[in-house]
């Protein structure tokens, strides 16, 4: 069984369809991209997940459970975390109040410490301006500091969106590897991005999503060698 | 001596305005709306604390606990029937609107229930304070707790939002609801919960103002709640110790004017101190620069 299914979903914005009618899964340690320009539907996908928004039809399933009418605030301590596009980092928090957000549902401070420590150990940078305003921070800090505020509620599934936005290339290479060391960890990973070749290069599998439907998907591997994709996505 | 006397006047009546700001900014920096309901709680709150004084014979403590239990009801039932509906509604002006008109209900119903007649508070401060310089400066009684009171909320706010867990969250709600819900955070909990602790505070506002004051009428919140608004605005809306300190400069103020340039004109002066501010600086004393989303 898959760990995440997303079935049939339908999104509309008003009268206008985000979504038609889209199927994928996602397996336990996997990690899966979603790939696709601008307006596809990629983050509307994210956000039907985690119940910021509520499709019209079709359904949501994690671990066996039916989420789609999970409240958003409900889902977190389900074991599932989403890294929102644009970091939205609390800019009016410390880095270390920004952390302690993430792991607003758990309740045992001994783990929650351990957690700090290991997102510290992730991201040196975030240790060293920890008292700073999250505000103060660098885009690719922002980013490492969304990325482990995500990680401090422990998740099973971590949903990224378009986490190399607006980052230099050195950066993005940096944040590349950190998934894939979340990945190595343990952490089945959902990557929502229009980097489609750095996607698909620490993908397992991965779906095109082409105005709110789902037109091709396969092993990232084949995916990168296909012509259609090296045309419409990877500029060659 | 006067001078000094006219000061603490105007620290006692700022109190007032600071602990009825606390609540308007508060709930505009969580639920980012303008509850111009929030005055004419204050004059419920009152009239619970004198029915409970007059009519049940309780004593004045009981009466303030009164007053912030059914204000805090208030507070909550108003959120969840008049502005949560239209939260998400495409313009901000409906829920302003709404806020209105939820003001003259509760005045309306204020006359239906207790009529239109003013009615004398009893001051549920029963000290006479202190007598300094030789009997030439009288601070009484009223006064003092309502300052003291001023500066405990004060306190026990900050604390609160700062340290506390639902205060983070406040403050995570403040910022960016969506990002809170993907904390785990209940924004309509939380927003919930600015609306009871506003509406708490309306209610101790109310007892202290018109224990001060002793009349009651179902006018009797309405301008303090817009003074209290200017002071929030003064300060910087959504600041709380911009709340506290636009409160406190604006009862001083409006006591002073009244002393030294016209008692007719202390309101006027009020209003245009609201001006100026909003002409030099519009974010207020404390606010900060509200910066447009892209």
């Amino acid at each position: 069984m898959a760990m995440l299914e997303v079935k049939d979903l339908e999104v509309y914005y008003g009268v206008i369809q985000a979504i038609k009618g889209i199927s994928f899964e996602v397996n336990e340690g996997e990690v899966i991209a979603l790939i696709g320009a601008n307006g596809a539907g990629k983050t509307t996908t994210l956000h039907t997940i985690t119940g910021l928004l509520s499709p019209k039809s079709g359904h949501v399933m994690f671990q066996g459970q039916d989420i789609t009418k999970v409240p958003a605030h409900k889902i977190v301590s389900m074991g599932m975390a989403h890294v929102p596009e644009g970091r939205r980092v609390f800019a009016d928090l410390s880095v270390y109040e920004n952390l302690r957000m993430g792991a607003y549902t758990r309740k045992d401070k001994a783990e929650i410490e351990e957690s700090l420590k290991n997102v510290y150990k992730r991201f040196p940078h975030l240790e060293e301006r920890k008292n700073e305003m999250a505000g103060t921070l660098s885009a690719g800090e922002q980013q490492m500091l969304a990325m482990g505020r995500a990680l401090m509620s422990k998740p099973k599934i971590i949903l990224m969106d378009e986490p190399s936005m607006g980052l230099s290339p050195i950066l993005v290479n940096e944040i590349f590897d950190i998934i894939r060391s979340v990945s190595e960890s343990g952490t089945t990973v959902l990557l929502v991005e229009q980097n489609a070749k750095k996607a698909l290069s620490i993908a397992d599998r991965a779906y095109v999503l082409e105005t709110g439907r789902i037109v091709m998907e396969g092993n990232a591997k084949d995916l990168l060698e296909n012509d259609d994709i090296k045309k419409a996505y990877l500029g060659e | 001596m006067s001078f000094i006397s006219y000061l603490i006047n105007g620290l006692s009546l700022g109190s007032v305005y600071a602990i009825i700001a606390l609540g308007y900014t508060m709930v505009y920096g969580i639920a980012k709306m303008l509850n111009f309901a929030h005055g004419d709680v204050i004059m419920i709150g009152a009239y619970i604390a004198l029915l409970t004084m007059s009519q049940a014979g309780m004593s004045p403590v009981i009466a303030v606990i009164a007053a912030v239990i059914v204000c805090t009801v208030l507070g909550v039932v108003i959120e969840r029937v008049a502005y949560k509906p239209l939260r998400n509604a495409s313009s901000s002006l409906a829920v302003l609107i709404t806020a209105i008109g939820v003001s003259y209900l509760l005045q309306n119903i204020a006359l239906l229930v207790f009529g239109a007649n003013t009615q004398t508070f009893p001051s549920v401060i029963k000290w006479n304070g202190i007598t300094i310089a030789d009997g030439q400066l009288n601070i009484s009684g009223v006064t003092i707790v309502t300052i003291a009171a001023c500066l405990i909320i004060m306190i026990v706010l900050m604390t609160f939002v700062q340290k506390s867990k639902p205060g983070q969250a406040m403050r995570a709600v403040s910022e960016d609801k969506d990002a809170a819900q993907l904390m785990g955070i209940n924004v309509n909990g939380t927003i919930a919960l600015t609306f009871a602790i506003g509406s708490a505070l309306a209610a101790i506002a109310g007892v202290l103002l018109c224990s001060a004051y002793p009349s009651l009428t179902p006018y009797t919140g309405a301008m303090p709640g817009i003074k209290a608004f200017v002071a929030a605005v003064f300060g910087g809306i959504g600041s709380i110790p911009g709340a506290f300190i636009g409160g406190l400069l604006l009862g001083i103020i409006e006591i002073l004017g009244r002393a030294y340039i016209s008692s007719q004109m202390a309101d006027a002066l009020v209003f245009a101190v609201l001006i100026i501010v909003l002409l030099v600086k519009p974010t207020g004393l404390l606010g900060k620069k509200i910066q447009e989303k892209v």
